[in-house]
């Protein structure tokens, strides 16, 4: 039976009530008295060397309250990357300065080069039009391979090269891993691309930067996933600023995808000049700026490559990647292409020897880094494109080969450093099988082909690392934070509970999740639970939320805290009860005497906890308030089966999905239709990938998808209806919850499916084509249907 | 944007004296117009709305010839056209999106004769005319090119005129982010012949496709385009699709409209 509260029911969204309405408080819906408005000047060439930026034209400009450029801000800080690479031969990453606005050279379309502060945004946009800035053009650094060659021009010339690291994983292995490749029997290689994607949340970026002279506190309003991170980031390596002065508040934000996850210099630029100014300072990004100044994601070249035994065993694998940095360091990206996709190139599988390569790149770009499911995706992608592409050199089936390979038996240790808690891939497999109705495809491929279409059947596995995960561990490999996770909870008298969690909803629907596990281990109605999140001043230090790490990490917190609270709270109920306390048990909202009709309710408890005139002082204090720091000891392994079926239209090369199926293990789960909700965003985000979107530049470093009318967006009618399933369950053995995390699987486990499908489709109308890059357009396939030279 | 007047005139006359204003710029729904303002890409001193012109809006029937006044929304269009000339009203009920339709002209459309705009397809496929102020236009002699047309300065598009034809349809292959055409055409059969144009393909704007017209005319079959190759030489080649695939896309599309009329 479902349940109607609690750990386990679909509770209804209670924040979707002031979203729907337009009741939210979105960081553009602040203003502080007196704000002033920037505009920044970006870069419209992609490599250049500054050499002039006269303001002089425009100072004296109408509303124009100061105007900022590159120099102002020399005696500042870089902004902070957060994770160091050691590369194979144990050397740190090449680490680039990037300031908060351009100095001394331009890198990449965006980059600001001067800030107007004006009275009104048009103000300061005509004054940005009177800025004379020169630049001498530079040859633009685009394509990867061309920029690590020795005569490319550099991004930084105080570095060495283009060449952020390169990194081996696990180097020791590399020559155990090249003996397998002489030994296989079968060798199946693939080369791909990971398409450079725009998150294009709803809401674009804002930043409100405040400062008070009276008490010289400075406020930061900002759409951030993590809010104490970039008080971290900001404060300490930015703008010298410690954070008991500096609060940063990270209000209802819409959608962040891991693009918000960053520290960007639009938040130090008007922290920083709200003081110069003495004046609040507002930022609301346009879509413009958006494609040209939030991080991108993915951009990874891979030549990947499996060993097979005769008997069609994995022996070994080997891949080697270039991943795209952009022109600076973002706060996470040297990460991605890293310890968050090498690490997950075991996949699903028992292949007993894995190299992985990986080559980060600085181009003249806009910084790349963590989009959801953040190297994952890359990683699950081309093991299985390969994977089929392997099946089908072979001659057998794409789903027994995998089965064949699967990882049977857990805990499991992977060559490549990390070890997964549970997993049923079997059981995924099978259920994924019956949703699909494998049986019922050749029909259905003949009613396509009698309408003229083709149709194509493909399935991918996935396995994610999410929950991101133990700090001694992270730090190991180069994290330069702990991550953590924390929540105060505080019992008001009446009974009523605040949790102030250092997780961060951006849509996930923290505030009714969270709540349900709280009331569940009370025994108390969903409503007398709140959650607060999103403000330093009011929340304990917390990592905020990405990695699908929020119930995994945040509410294994929210566990601890409400436990201690709980612990506490029987205490003062034995005292009332004049019970022993190992006698006093809580259930449903109150405490009872073992065996006995004894009875306390939770408000009486709560009651006596702030008004302790019948209270055991001389044992406890008085007050209900507890915090608790979680640092999860593994990561957790969701994973699952996904399969698409798609119809070709081997005319236009359009091709539609008819069906989509997605099997996944989450272990436990607290709200079964948000849960749903999340693999439904994740797979309209990978399927947009596999068919629609695609960032691209030219080779002068000239972004040509700077808007929708060239980035493709999915729509509703490019998606199907999705068949989900999440009632495979193995729950995760190291958190409270049992709970693995569900946010980014949509999002890694469906591009491969949905190229396979399309390649099985391709190959269903004569095609010999073996692979095709995503996005899988019309025109590619078309293309790949009939030769480029028609 | 950049500062601007507005001027709402209730009259065709009002609003040509309007026009006459330095740096005037009409606007008529504006779905072009609006964001090229937002990116600060256009500074007209005046934006003459020709919203609020009476004279300008309806549908009307009657002789074989649909009359679409200027400035008459694409939604009016595919709702009051449907009866009369239903592939026309087809067309329009697919612009763009909702709100796109329930602003956006015809006369705006026809006026900025974007290369991947619908309606240029549908009126020189109907060997329509383009009514302005001053004069009345063939369409054959009005779209010049790629956002050229035989337009004076200040000359406003009142009314559209479509012949309607035996039959019709518009087939269109969207461009996966705009959602325009990448490639459309619009057949049109008439007593006296065929015409067959095409918007989203070429580097100089809408164009008849006169090879498949005459095979058309001759045999109106599927059969009778299947083997024609648009020449793909002066095609738009771009992120979403080369030449050689919009000139293949010409083909499908003429088959299409033909086999959907002929349904």
């Amino acid at each position: 039976m479902p349940k109607d509260s609690g750990i386990g029911a679909s509770s209804k969204r209670r924040e979707d009530i002031r979203f729907l309405t337009g009741e939210g408080n979105y960081t553009d819906d602040i203003n502080v008295n007196g704000q002033a408005y920037v505009y920044f000047l970006r870069s419209d060439i992609a490599h250049g060397t500054l050499d002039s930026v006269d303001t002089s034209a425009a100072e004296g400009m109408e509303g124009v309250v100061r105007i900022f450029t590159g120099a102002d801000f020399e005696a500042v800080g870089s902004v902070p990357c957060g994770w160091q690479i050691t590369d194979k031969h144990g050397e740190p990453m090449q680490e680039p300065r990037h300031p908060v606005l351009a100095h001394g050279k331009v890198r990449h379309v965006g980059e600001p080069i001067a800030a107007v502060v004006a009275e009104t945004l048009e103000q300061a946009r005509d004054a940005a039009e009177a800025i004379e800035v020169e630049i001498s053009e530079l040859p633009a650094v685009v394509n990867m391979k061309d920029a690590v060659k020795a005569d490319a021009p550099k991004v930084h010339d105080d570095l060495t090269s283009n060449l952020c690291y390169d990194w081996g994983f696990v180097e020791e292995n590399k020559g155990a891993v090249d003996q397998a490749f002489k030994e296989a029997a079968h060798v199946t290689t693939l080369e791909l691309v990971n398409n450079r994607l725009v998150a294009n949340p709803m809401e674009p970026r804002v930043a409100v930067g405040d400062y008070s002279r009276g008490t010289g506190d400075y406020t930061l309003f900002t759409t951030s996933q993590n809010p104490h991170v970039i008080r971290l980031l900001m404060g300490a390596f930015v703008l010298g600023i410690p954070e008991h002065k500096l609060r940063v508040v990270a209000p209802d934000v819409g959608g962040g995808f891991g693009t918000k996850i960053f520290h960007y210099q639009e938040e130090a630029f008007v922290t920083f000049a709200a003081k110069a100014c003495n004046r609040a300072v507002k930022w609301t990004s346009s879509r413009s700026e958006a494609f040209m100044s939030d991080a991108h994601g993915r951009d990874h070249v891979t030549k990947i490559e499996l060993a097979l035994d005769a008997e069609h065993n994995f022996t070994a694998l080997r891949t080697d990647t270039y991943a795209n940095m952009g022109a600076y360091l973002s706060t996470f990206a040297p990460s991605v292409p890293t310890w968050l996709h090498g690490t997950l190139m075991a996949g699903n599988y028992k292949t007993p020897l894995i190299y992985v390569n990986v080559k980060a790149v600085f181009t003249n770009t806009v910084p790349v880094d963590a989009y959801r499911g953040a190297g994952r995706p890359e990683a699950t992608y081309q093991l299985e494109r390969l994977v089929d592409k392997a099946a089908h050199e072979l001659g057998v089936d794409p789903i027994k080969l995998r089965r064949q390979n699967f990882i049977m038996e857990f805990p499991y240790a992977t060559p490549v450093a990390v070890e997964y808690d549970t997993g049923d891939y079997v059981a995924t497999m099978d259920k994924l099988e019956e949703m699909a109705d494998i049986g019922g495809f050749a029909a259905r491929r003949k009613a396509s082909e009698a309408k003229g279409k083709l149709r194509g059947f493909g399935v991918n596995c996935y396995i994610e690392a999410c929950g991101i995960a133990p700090s001694n561990l992270v730090g190991q490999l180069g994290a330069r934070a702990g991550l953590f996770e924390s929540c105060t909870v505080r019992v008001n008298a009446t009974g009523g509970l605040v949790v102030m969690t250092g997780s961060h909803s951006h849509g996930q629907g923290h505030e009714t999740s969270f709540s349900q596990v709280v009331a569940d281990m009370i025994g108390i109605p969903e409503d007398m639970v709140e959650v607060v999140h999103g403000d330093t001043a009011n929340t304990p230090m917390g990592m905020g939320t990405y990695g699908s790490r929020s119930l995994a990490v945040g509410g294994s917190a929210m566990v601890r805290a409400t436990e201690k609270i709980i612990a506490k709270a029987k205490k003062i109920a034995s005292h009332l009860l004049e019970a022993s306390e190992g006698d006093v048990e809580l259930k449903d909202g109150a405490f009872t005497v073992a065996g006995t009709d004894k009875s306390v309710a939770w408000g009486d408890v709560t009651l006596a906890a702030y008004v302790p005139h019948n209270y055991p002082l001389e044992e406890i204090e008085p007050g209900l308030e507890e915090t608790a720091f979680y640092d999860p000891s593994n990561f957790t392994y969701p994973s699952g089966a996904y399969a698409c079926e798609v119809e070709l239209d081997p005319e236009t090369g359009q091709v539609t999905i008819e069906r989509f199926s997605a099997a996944d293990d989450f272990g436990n789960i607290v709200n079964p239709m948000i849960v749903t909700g999340q693999v439904h965003g994740g797979l309209a985000q990978g399927i947009g990938q596999a068919l629609l979107e695609n960032c691209a530049y030219d080779s002068d470093g000239q972004l040509l998808s700077a808007s929708y009318m060239d980035y493709a967006m999915p729509r509703a009618t490019d998606v199907p209806f999705y068949d989900v399933d999440h009632s495979c369950q193995t729950p995760c053995t190291h958190n409270p919850l049992g709970v693995k995390g569900c946010g980014e699987a949509g999002a890694i486990g469906s591009p491969p499916a949905v190229v396979n499908a399309v390649l099985d489709a391709m190959r269903s109308g004569g095609s010999t084509v073996d692979h095709i890059d995503m996005p899988v357009s019309p025109h590619r396939v078309w293309e790949a249907m009939n030769g480029s030279g028609v | 944007m950049y500062n601007f007047d507005v001027e709402m005139p209730s009259t065709i006359a009002d609003a040509v004296t309007a026009l006459a204003r330095d740096e005037a710029q009409p606007l008529s729904g504006g779905q072009t117009l609006i964001p090229t303002l937002k990116a600060r890409l256009a500074a007209p001193s005046v934006l003459v709305s020709l919203h609020g012109i009476a004279e300008m809006k309806g549908v009307s029937a009657q002789d074989g010839t649909v009359t679409i006044g200027g400035a008459t929304t694409h939604a009016t269009v595919a709702g009051e056209v449907a009866d009369a000339y239903p592939a026309l009203a087809s067309l329009a009920g697919r612009i763009g999106d909702p709100a796109v339709r329930n602003r956006g002209t015809i006369g705006g459309s026809v006026a900025n004769n974007d290369p991947s705009a619908c309606y240029p397809a549908g009126v020189l496929a109907s060997n329509g005319t383009v009514v302005t102020n001053t004069r009345e236009i063939a369409a054959d002699d009005y779209f010049l090119g790629m956002f050229e047309t035989a337009l004076e300065e200040g000359e406003i598009v009142t009314a559209v005129k479509f012949k309607i034809p035996e039959a019709a349809h518009y087939e269109k292959h969207l461009q996966p982010a705009s959602r325009f055409p990448l490639v459309a055409v619009f057949v049109a059969k008439f007593a006296d012949g065929v015409r067959v144009a095409v918007t989203g393909a070429s580097e100089n704007g809408v164009f008849r496709w006169t090879e498949a017209e005459t095979a058309l005319s001759a045999d109106f079959s599927v059969e009778a385009v299947a083997g024609l190759k648009a020449d793909g030489s002066s095609m738009i080649s771009d992120l979403h699709g080369s030449g050689a695939y919009r000139a293949h896309l010409v083909g499908v599309m003429t088959k299409r409209a033909v086999a959907a009329i002929n349904a």
